[in-house]
């Protein structure tokens, strides 16, 4: 990174700092934790001066407990998005792997590994039944999800009326333990978001995502069977979208359908990808930003509900901050849009987390 | 195809008059014609009674708002965006025309140009926000949603008040009283009026112009189009729609907080039902308006099959992504168009040789 490019980052606090700290190059992860901690700051001092603390210990469990359910959809999303699809159908594979994580388990502890099994494989099915439609039928991602959607919905309305099964109380634990400050639940959720990051930057499946998503017909001519790789996306989403459903399920210690389907986990898990930096076109973008991006939405809604905002005004906020992210990167991307490398110096995908990664300006050099 | 657009050699349209027949069960726009015919006469085999006058005139009534939001929407998605904003859109002009007329017939003129305005305004910041801040559409107008949505119940508390004024719901509740279907909606002359403009409109420069940025953003701003105001003027077309919609469904339906909810993947399904390519550059404009009329009668025939609500979406998914996918199927297999008919009017090579 030249220091004229330097120079035309945003100058924000956030960027005066990123500056002082990052004699590397400053990549669009590193800006969106920078942004994370100047919402931090910021939300700070604004309930300091209601007369309250933000990072008072129960605020911050309830920000990291606000995250990992989200964190979880927006993981398997930013697979899916990082590949040029879309998965609309996540918060209806949550409300129906509770019901199917609590009816096996019924309240057997002996069952708890049974329960998420099948709960986890009904998920892997309902994103291989996304994969094959969006592929082999070539149905736009959009609308084969949307329908998949409407087919749960159907199935999960019909057959569940209420509440259903009941999680026994080791499984329980899952949504409730801590250990220190951060709740179980998000220790697992960042576990599964490391595998992810693994996933994408260390084997040839992740590198296929980027390829697939950065351009679909190259890749093919390349030799990748691009078809699998979107399947292979999208039973991953739907799992990670299964865990979320498992995380409700021990949190509700029920299976619920409508609580979970109308909470608008599809549409908030892709604005936390957006936010995060990955581009809704596909093949640039990860994992490490995607976490920030529900963090700023998970300690919004904390600072939010601290200075006791107007629930409905939340809405408008949140919905303003998103397009002015989403803007400020806009920006960012317009100025240095295609030079940038996608592959590093040893062929190693570097389109990715490129934040901490000193490989590019040798690459570039 | 047969899309004006896609077919500019008019010396060949008497042969795509001939293939569009064939067309009809090929896919593509084609499909939602088909589908469409099946669709009205098994209703009509369950229920005789449907086919008269009076009740398909109700029907259409019913249909007319979701037909308006798909011309508005068909726009948007035709120049390669999305607008997930209308649903909430309906809702907000549904609320604010119910709390600023307040039962007074004197305001309804005014408080109908004050929607107008309003939506234009909707329009304007989603398409500029788009295209000069390069915000992607699904983001643009998802922020929109949340905003409208949030802003609407802060404004009211939750719980819409006042009331609409009879000359306000007339549009969306009555007609022209006739002999024959009874009554002639207003609603249905409306769409119908809107949709003839939609048609030359698309036939028009910026029709073409609208089409091809939809295909390719790059060439079309090589070509000389200014694609930024192109798709601005795509989005407040669409949310103008949305606000025509919202004055039908706020006369048929009347007011409370749900009114729109969802309605913006209601129309998304509705245009993509038509067989306009989301993503951009395909589509005709005829074909999303009866993609709408799709979807209002599948909810018809599920009705009339008293099939359990609850069993409904399933079925709807089923027949979207079938008939998403046979499009798709047959489109694949097409050889291009334009092609042949290019070459054979190019007047360059003969007057050479």
């Amino acid at each position: 990174m030249t220091l004229t490019q330097q120079a035309e980052a945003p100058r924000t606090a956030a960027a005066v700092e990123g500056r002082r700290r990052a004699p590397v190059r400053l990549g669009t992860t590193g800006i969106i934790y920078l942004a994370l901690v100047a919402i931090l700051v910021i939300g700070t001092v604004l309930v300091a001066a209601d007369g309250d603390n933000l990072l008072a210990e129960r605020n911050i469990v309830d920000m990291l407990t606000r995250s990992s359910v989200l964190g979880f959809i927006a993981i398997g999303q930013t697979l899916v998005i990082l590949c040029r699809s879309l998965d609309l159908s996540v918060g209806y594979v949550a409300a129906l792997s509770s019901l199917v994580g609590a009816t096996t388990m019924d309240g057997d502890p002996a069952r708890v590994p049974l329960g998420i099994a099948a709960a986890l494989g009904v998920a892997a099915a309902v994103g291989l039944v996304n994969g094959l439609v969006i592929t082999k039928l070539k149905v736009n991602a959009f609308i084969a999800t949307l329908g998949v959607a409407l087919i749960i919905r159907g199935y999960l309305d019909t057959e569940y009326k209420g509440p259903a099964g009941s999680v026994p109380d080791s499984f329980q634990n899952f949504g409730y333990t801590r250990i220190g400050v951060v709740p179980l639940s998000t220790a697992v959720m960042l576990a599964v978001a490391v595998a992810g990051i693994v996933l994408l930057r260390r084997t040839r499946t992740g590198y296929r995502m980027f390829a697939v998503g950065g351009n679909d017909e190259v890749a093919r001519l390349s030799g990748l069977r691009t078809d699998r790789t979107v399947i292979v996306a999208h039973v991953l989403c739907s799992m990670t979208a299964g865990a979320a459903g498992l995380l409700l399920a021990s949190r509700f210690s029920t299976g619920v359908a409508a609580q979970i389907y109308s909470a608008g986990y599809d549409l908030d898990s892709i604005a936390a990808v957006v936010l995060g930096g990955t581009l809704l076109m596909g093949g640039r973008g990860g994992i490490a930003g995607t976490i920030a991006g529900v963090l700023i939405l998970a300690v919004l809604d904390t600072v939010f509900r601290l200075l006791q905002i107007d629930p409905f005004f939340r809405d408008v906020l949140r919905g303003a901050i998103i397009i002015v992210a989403v803007a400020l990167y806009a920006r960012r991307q317009i100025d240095r849009h295609a030079v940038r490398a996608r592959f590093g110096k040893h062929g190693r995908a570097a389109g990715g987390q490129d934040a901490p990664r000193p490989v590019i300006p040798e690459a570039r050099a | 195809m047969s899309h004006p657009a896609t077919s500019p050699a008019r010396t060949n349209r008497s042969a795509a008059v001939g293939r569009s027949a064939l067309d009809l069960f090929a896919g593509g726009s084609g499909t939602v014609f088909a589908l469409l015919i099946v669709v009205l006469v098994a209703i009509t085999f369950l229920n005789p009674s449907f086919a008269e006058p009076p009740s398909l005139m109700a029907f259409l009534r019913n249909a007319a708002p979701l037909i308006v939001l798909a011309i508005g929407q068909y726009f948007v998605i035709v120049s390669g965006e999305f607008d997930l904003s209308v649903g909430s859109l309906v809702g907000a002009q549904v609320v604010i025309a119910a709390k600023l007329i307040d039962g007074e017939e004197s305001r309804t003129w005014g408080v109908i140009a004050l929607m107008l305005v309003f939506g234009l305004l909707v329009g304007l910041v989603n398409g500029l926000v788009t295209t000069l801040l390069r915000v992607p559409s699904f983001i643009t107008t998802l922020g929109m949603l949340l905003i409208l949505a949030g802003a609407v119940r802060l404004w009211t508390g939750g719980a819409p008040t006042g009331a609409l004024s009879d000359s306000f719901r007339q549009w969306g509740r009555t007609g022209i009283d006739m002999p024959v279907v009874r009554q002639l909606p207003y609603a249905l002359l409306i769409a119908i009026a809107l949709g003839v403009a939609a048609v030359l409109l698309m036939r028009a420069p910026y029709g073409r112009t609208l089409l091809a940025t939809g295909d390719n953003p790059t060439a079309a701003a090589f070509a000389g189009v200014r694609v930024w105001r192109v798709r601005t003027l795509a989005f407040v077309l669409s949310s103008l729609m949305a606000t025509l919609a919202a004055i039908l469904i706020g006369g048929f339906a009347g007011v409370s907080a749900q009114v729109g909810q969802g309605l913006e993947f209601t129309a998304i399904t509705a245009v993509v039902l038509g067989g306009v390519v989301l993503g951009g550059g395909r589509g005709w404009v005829v074909a999303a308006m009866a993609g709408a009329l799709t979807y209002q009668a599948l909810e018809r025939l599920f009705t009339q099959l008293d099939m359990p609500t609850t069993a409904r979406p399933a079925l709807q998914g089923v027949i979207i992504i079938a008939a998403v996918a046979y499009a798709a199927r047959s489109r694949g297999h097409r050889p291009p168009p334009p092609a042949p008919a290019e070459t054979a009017n190019d007047p360059v090579p003969e007057r050479v040789g």
